[in-house]
């Protein structure tokens, strides 16, 4: 070739040729895709939520969700409201609101809640919002509450449904990139099926959460008022992790389950 | 053509990436816990390497040698990214098995030395078979490894349980035998690695140096 790939002046060239090219090439795909991978993200919550409170296509051992073509429509079948709480920094309830009322305001789907920029609104010291999705199946209410927090390398997030009596009726994890083999295994059948049955209060009706504990007396998880199932191992800090949303989030709902029992 | 095929059959043995040239070392003790996940970041990188070294060697004539390895790291990254981005879309339960992989890709030492090491220097179509094969030599020791991780570590193989249920006791857990969760961490990745390397050596003489 004639060019001498030497100079300074080709380098800046080239460098500023392929900066351009290669943007162009991304910024492209990537406002093609984006319609399509904000609805598949969409389907994907209504699958999480309706995964949680049993509606599935599990077989013997692995965890399938309803297929996406029907998803939304399973969705509108089985979930029939969407309540969402704002508590303030401290957790006080200032108000509960009803699908419609939020959607009048907010002008988008109580589901669609960013749970990670709620979470961090109330570091700062602002108002959060808290979804809460009840749905009915075969005659049970469910109430589905998501969870968020961070495991050993990314976000680890999930959908915990409860009854009226904060007692877990189904779970669901999900992470973005925890080791796999070890914590990735929360999205595994055998970790998630634990979760069924466990209360999240003690006796005396306190909220105590669900603690992944290691070196767990109860590993066939047979005591399901111990307030802990058994840990993956391997995966410690991925499952503290899990033990810390379920604790942090779901009490943030322990008032409205109060207000269900007093009526 | 003998010196084609060989292109392809020497990175599987003498002239492997891993346990000859020690690349690609982090990503085999990151994600071999599981053999599902050592076969999905194979066919990874198998994709991946063959179409980057394609590309590396289409351009080996313009790029200039002082950003080389800049330009290098963007054929990989971009390439990661579209594929992200297309298989987000179009096969979005396939992209979430993948994303975890998508990191490790792009700091796979693997990718960056046969770009330098060969792309830069010879045409597409060897380059093509070239990063085939490493690809194909990295894969088969990350299946090894995987393989025996899981079996010893989990005492599953592709998520399905071989040796019985650990908890009911039944199967080889029958007659006292127990899960090595030893093997599940990231150091017996290394050890496994080590053994290879030494029945290796020890089969064929020429590999030892010194």
């Amino acid at each position: 070739m004639a060019v001498n790939t030497d100079k300074n002046s080709y380098t800046v060239i080239f460098a500023v040729g392929m900066v351009i090219v290669v943007g162009v090439i991304l910024a492209g795909l990537f406002s093609y895709t984006k319609p399509m991978i904000t609805q598949n993200e969409e389907i994907e919550k209504q699958q999480n939520i309706l995964y949680a409170m049993g509606v599935n296509e599990n077989d013997e051992s692995s965890a399938v969700f309803v297929s996406p073509d029907v998803a939304p429509d399973e969705f509108e079948k089985f979930v029939k409201e969407q309540i969402v709480i704002t508590v303030d920094a401290s957790g006080k309830v200032v108000k509960t609101q009803t699908r419609e009322e939020f959607m009048a305001e907010n002008n988008k789907e109580p589901y669609l809640i960013d749970i990670k920029k709620q979470k961090s609104n109330a570091k700062s010291g602002e108002n959060r919002q808290l979804p809460l999705f009840v749905g009915e199946r075969e005659g049970k209410t469910y109430y589905v509450a998501p969870i968020y927090g961070k495991g050993l390398w990314d976000a680890i997030w999930g959908y915990i449904a409860l009854d009226e009596n904060m007692v877990v009726q189904g779970a669901y994890f999900d992470h973005k990139g925890e080791t796999p083999g070890l914590g990735a295994n929360i999205k595994q059948r055998y970790f998630m099926d634990d979760f069924y049955g466990e209360h999240l209060l003690s006796e005396a009706g306190v909220f105590k959460g669900i603690t992944v504990a290691k070196g767990n007396a109860d590993p066939k998880n047979e005591d399901k008022t111990d307030n802990e199932v058994d840990a993956i191992a391997g995966a410690t800090i991925t499952g503290d992790g899990v033990t810390a949303m379920i604790k942090q989030d779901l009490k943030l709902y322990k008032p409205y389950f109060d207000t269900l029992k007093t009526n | 053509m003998a010196k084609d095929s060989r292109l392809i059959l020497d990175p599987l043995t003498d002239n492997n990436p891993i346990t000859i040239q020690v690349l690609g070392i982090c990503s085999a003790l990151a994600i071999t816990a599981e053999l599902e996940a050592s076969i999905v970041m194979s066919i990874s990188v198998l994709f991946v390497l063959g179409v980057g070294n394609v590309v590396v060697s289409l351009m080996r004539n313009i790029i200039p040698s002082k950003i080389r390895i800049i330009v290098q790291l963007i054929v990989v990254a971009t390439l990661v990214i579209i594929v992200d981005l297309v298989l987000k879309a179009f096969a979005y339960e396939l992209s979430k098995t993948l994303s975890v992989f998508v990191g490790l890709i792009i700091t796979n030492c693997i990718i960056m030395g046969r770009f330098e090491a060969f792309a830069l220097g010879n045409g597409p179509w060897k380059s093509f078979l070239d990063g085939i094969g490493n690809a194909l030599g990295y894969g088969v020791i990350l299946i090894i490894v995987g393989f025996f991780r899981e079996l010893l570590g989990s005492g599953t193989l592709l998520g399905f349980p071989v040796l019985g249920d650990p908890i009911e006791k039944t199967g080889l857990y029958a007659i006292g035998y127990e899960n090595n969760g030893f093997m599940l961490l990231s150091p017996m990745a290394l050890i496994v690695v080590g053994i290879i390397i030494w029945i290796q050596r020890t089969k064929n003489k020429a590999l030892i140096e010194d």
